[in-house]
């Protein structure tokens, strides 16, 4: 297709004042757009959701964003420890984030049920040693 | 009831008035778990925490809260201030608990 348009960013390890810049930057791209305000709206919050999650648990990684005519495509790439029991992880609830995260109000479980929320369609592709890629698409 | 009749009302305090205060408030939403108040917030509403980091800030813009009310006196820190006036974010504060802010807004919506 012709018109996609790709966006990529470097989520930093470890730096929580900067975590969601990518997702703010995307969202206000979108809205520019005159992407459908809906849309725009899942697009952020599932995706700020996972910039989250790579901050806290991967060391950061990288997030490629694609705008089609019909859907937003966000592939979140990370190089993290993988995650053991993904059903386990996509229950609510469920969370294996430190203390210091939880004081800073995030560790509730609910990153990857949001993002599943959030999305049309989500798949996780994830490998204990070697990394998370997360594929969601948001259709317009 | 828009976010400028809210700060018109005297009833809170100003922390950072924001880019758009034409904007109506839909309903009050109160959550200091960040990544609860990220999946359930309503969109346009004004949202009732203690929870004063620059993370606050991050989730109301990308949820779309028309703005943040800080209660129990609570404040926010000061890189979350900068980002409030850079993201044009209304925070407003009030030393009234949480359930009594949210309550008082819904109270101002509903009469």
């Amino acid at each position: 297709m012709d018109d996609v348009i790709t966006l990529n960013y470097e989520v930093s390890p470890d730096d929580f004042t900067r975590a969601g810049e990518a997702s703010s930057d995307v969202k206000s791209k979108l809205k520019q757009m005159g992407v459908n305000p809906e849309a725009v709206r899942k697009v952020a919050i599932a995706m700020y959701e996972g910039e989250i999650n790579m901050v806290i648990h991967a060391e950061g990684g990288r997030i490629t964003v694609e705008i089609s005519p019909s859907e937003i495509k966000m592939v979140l790439a990370d190089k993290g420890p993988g995650i053991p029991d993904v059903d386990l992880a996509m229950q609510a609830g469920y969370s294996t984030a430190p203390d210091d995260i939880r004081s800073l109000g995030f560790g509730a479980g609910m990153g990857l049920p949001n993002m599943k929320k959030y999305s049309d369609d989500m798949v996780i592709d994830t490998t204990v040693g070697v990394g998370t890629t997360i594929t969601m698409r948001v259709t317009i | 009831m828009t976010v400028q009749n809210l700060i018109d009302s005297g009833k809170f305090g100003t922390v950072n008035v924001g880019g758009d205060t034409a904007r109506g408030i839909t309903k009050p939403f109160c959550c200091d778990l960040l990544s609860i108040a990220m999946g359930r917030a309503p969109e346009g509403c004004a949202w009732v925490t203690v929870m004063g980091n620059m993370n606050t800030l991050a989730v109301a813009s990308l949820a779309d809260a028309a703005c943040v009310i800080m209660a129990e006196g609570t404040q926010l820190d000061e890189t979350a201030v900068k980002k409030a006036k850079e993201q044009e974010i209304t925070v407003l504060k009030t030393e009234m608990p949480i359930f009594e802010a949210a309550l008082e807004i819904y109270r101002m919506l509903n009469a």
